[in-house]
């Protein structure tokens, strides 16, 4: 069982209910009744931190995968299944988000049958909805497993390379189409932010988040579930994101330089603070650590992940919502509504981690353990 | 926007060959035409602040008919007011004008629209005669649409439980019909004039180049976002009236950068990654490994 104490469950079913009953005022009364959401403002928490820090925070799944199944590096293997489950979830969770976001939710189908191959938007609700079935026949090996039906496991063993090399360029469509999406906003998000290279920078920090998020996520399995942190892979994943993070660094510093916005990095402004912030703390800082004698132990690693974790979402809020208020000349902060919402989705996430990681063979190597639960 | 006098003196040249010269064919929208694309002039150095345009547009469309401070689901185009700096005398009513200035706003009408490239089930689309339309029965309600649209147009039903997406559709009826759009008929001071967008730009440009002392040397909507169907001409500098500045490329072609390296990424990525597993599984068999 997991050591999470009967207070902690209380509190994250308490927040999924009450984000359950802010969806019910959403679709009785309209977005306008529960969010701060305007015309000039029309994209808010629920975009910025459900729906694209949700995919980029998902990344550990198709990192991973690619790693255990493309690069056949089996030493990974026991984080493969962990990250593939918080994968699934966490694209599940996008979908919920959107479900109470969308205007018309029912018609979340529709561009299966009605196409514009012009809009970022139309190729993101492609790959989204054909990753999060990648995504569910991975984690249904796990299902099958729990169950023994072992003549599909075996066709499942078989097909998974393809459905994995399918899922990793999915990933890296979305991924970076989810940064390409602000390409269109030239004169609203601000200049720190708005690069031709959005969506290459999208892409490198969620392949870096990849590791990090794997990374958070076996600290935290550890404590809860008691078991033993293994350094040495810890270490590598480390070293695996230092090497992505200063390519993403590098690419950020020299697309900062050649635009000539450099001078906007400063502490006076909102915009030019909250960009110190995200690249000091959540790029810089965790490279620092890395870079030091400390960095294969574990803490080391967990701290520096953690960091890079957080300046993911910081990037993607500021993407979305710092960058866009001047540009915008809206003033939006997010009501507590949309907070509840968000932290209510979490905790549904949370809740059903765990709940799969006491029910399915998800910390098991594969034949072993099969019959625990 | 202010335009330099010689890139007016370009513009008045381009003009007169079409809409054509300004915004050769790009890949997200107007390939087909079939007669030519209206355009719309609004004189803001004509326009008295009467909002008849705006009453006609809310009577013919159903909306209630009382004054609207900004655009809103029924309030699909609106009459805006700005106080000069420096008091200039009003074309038409003399010195009791010269402290501001009004002038109609609504959707634009772009020649490529961003709001139309960025809607991923194509509810909103540029039809060959002008107008952007919108077709609620696709909607998703994702907003993209209203992020997208530099002039910050589209209107959302914030208190509908299912709500739509509201903007000016030009009338489009009544132009298939070979009426003008009801805001135009209504003007009592002829500030608002369509036609075809390229004879429409002449216009404009005749009326710059004809009375230079009046007009700003700029044509807004010539240009911003790649070009628009509502075109404008002012005695009064576009900034000092709050026009926001707008890129001067078509807004589709920056998504589109991206997007169009989509299958070449497809086949690079699958190729790369297949070749990957195959030969890494092999030495992976060859060393006896533990699949």
């Amino acid at each position: 069982m997991a050591r999470l104490l009967p207070v902690g469950r209380a509190v994250l079913w308490s927040l999924a209910a009450a984000a359950a009953v802010v969806s019910v005022v959403r679709y009785a009364r309209g977005l306008g009744a529960v969010t701060h959401l305007s015309d000039r403002f029309p994209w808010g928490l629920w975009v910025g931190f459900d729906i694209l820090c949700g995919v980029a925070l998902a990344a550990g799944g198709f990192t991973m995968a690619a790693t255990v199944h493309v690069l056949h590096n089996e030493r990974y293997r026991p984080l493969l299944r962990p990250a593939i489950v918080t994968g699934f979830l966490g694209y599940l969770l996008v979908v919920a988000a959107l479900l109470v976001d969308l205007g018309r939710p029912y018609r979340i189908w529709h561009p299966l049958i009605m196409w514009n191959p012009h809009s970022v938007m139309f190729e993101v609700a492609w790959c989204v909805m054909l990753y999060t079935l990648v995504l569910a026949l991975e984690f249904g090996t796990m299902v099958l497993e729990r169950l023994g039906w072992t003549t599909l496991l075996s066709i499942a063993r078989v097909s998974l390379p393809p459905l994995v090399v399918a899922g990793v360029i999915l990933s890296t469509l979305h991924q970076s189409s989810l940064g390409s999406l602000f390409l269109i906003v030239p004169g609203k998000l601000h200049p720190l932010w708005y690069t031709p290279l959005l969506p290459v920078l999208f892409f490198l920090s969620a392949v870096a988040v990849g590791p990090a998020m794997v990374t958070v996520e076996a600290a935290a399995s550890a404590r809860a579930f008691r078991r033993p942190l293994e350094a040495p892979l810890l270490a590598d994943l480390g070293r695996a994101m230092a090497v992505v993070l200063t390519l993403y660094l590098g690419v950020r510093v020299v697309d900062l330089v050649l635009r000539d916005v450099l001078p906007l990095v400063t502490p006076t402004t909102v915009e030019g603070a909250l960009f110190i912030a995200e690249v000091g703390g959540g790029v810089v800082a965790p490279l620092v650590l890395l870079a030091l004698p400390t960095a294969h132990r574990p803490g080391t690693v967990v701290a520096s992940s953690a960091l890079a974790v957080a300046g993911v979402v910081l990037n993607r809020l500021n993407v979305a919502i710092t960058g866009m208020r001047a540009g915008t000349g809206a003033a939006y902060v997010p009501s507590w509504m949309e907070v509840v919402v968000t932290l209510g989705i979490v905790s549904a996430g949370v809740l059903a981690y765990l709940w799969i990681a006491e029910h399915l063979p998800v910390f098991a190597a594969p034949a072993e353990e099969r019959a625990g639960g | 926007m202010a335009l330099t006098r010689r890139q007016f003196l370009h513009l008045v040249a381009a003009s007169a060959l079409g809409v054509a010269v300004l915004s050769p064919a790009r890949p997200a929208s107007a390939r087909r035409r079939s007669g030519p694309a209206v355009g719309l002039l609004v004189d803001v150095a004509r326009c008295i602040g009467c909002r008849s345009c705006e009453m006609a547009c809310k009577r013919y469309h159903g909306f209630p008919e009382r004054e609207s401070a900004d655009l809103s689901p029924t309030a699909w185009t609106v009459v805006r007011s700005r106080s000069l700096d420096r008091p200039r005398p009003h074309l038409i009513l003399g010195e009791g004008g010269a402290g501001q200035r009004t002038y109609k706003v609504q959707c634009m009408h772009c020649v490529e629209p961003a709001c139309a490239s960025a809607c991923p089930v194509a509810a909103l689309r540029k039809t060959p005669e002008g107008p952007v339309v919108y077709e609620a029965g696709r909607c998703l309600g994702c907003r993209y649409c209203m992020l997208a649209c530099p002039f910050q147009v589209p209107r959302f039903e914030w208190d509908r439980p299912l709500p739509r997406i509201q903007k000016c559709n030009l009338c489009a009826e009544r132009l298939a019909r070979g009426d003008r759009p009801a805001c135009v008929e209504a003007c009592p001071v002829q500030a608002l004039q369509i036609g075809p967008r390229d004879a429409i730009l002449s216009e404009a440009a005749r009326r710059i180049a004809e009375t230079p002392d009046r007009y700003v040397p700029a044509i807004y909507g010539a240009e911003e976002a790649g070009g628009t169907s509502w075109l404008y001409v002012s005695d009064v500098p576009f900034e000092e009236l709050g026009f926001p500045v707008v890129v001067r490329e078509p807004l589709p072609a920056y998504t589109w950068k991206a997007l169009g390296k989509v299958p070449a990424l497809v086949i690079t990525v699958g190729a790369t990654l297949s070749a990957l597993e195959f030969f890494l599984r092999r030495r992976a068999d060859l060393n006896g490994g533990v699949r």
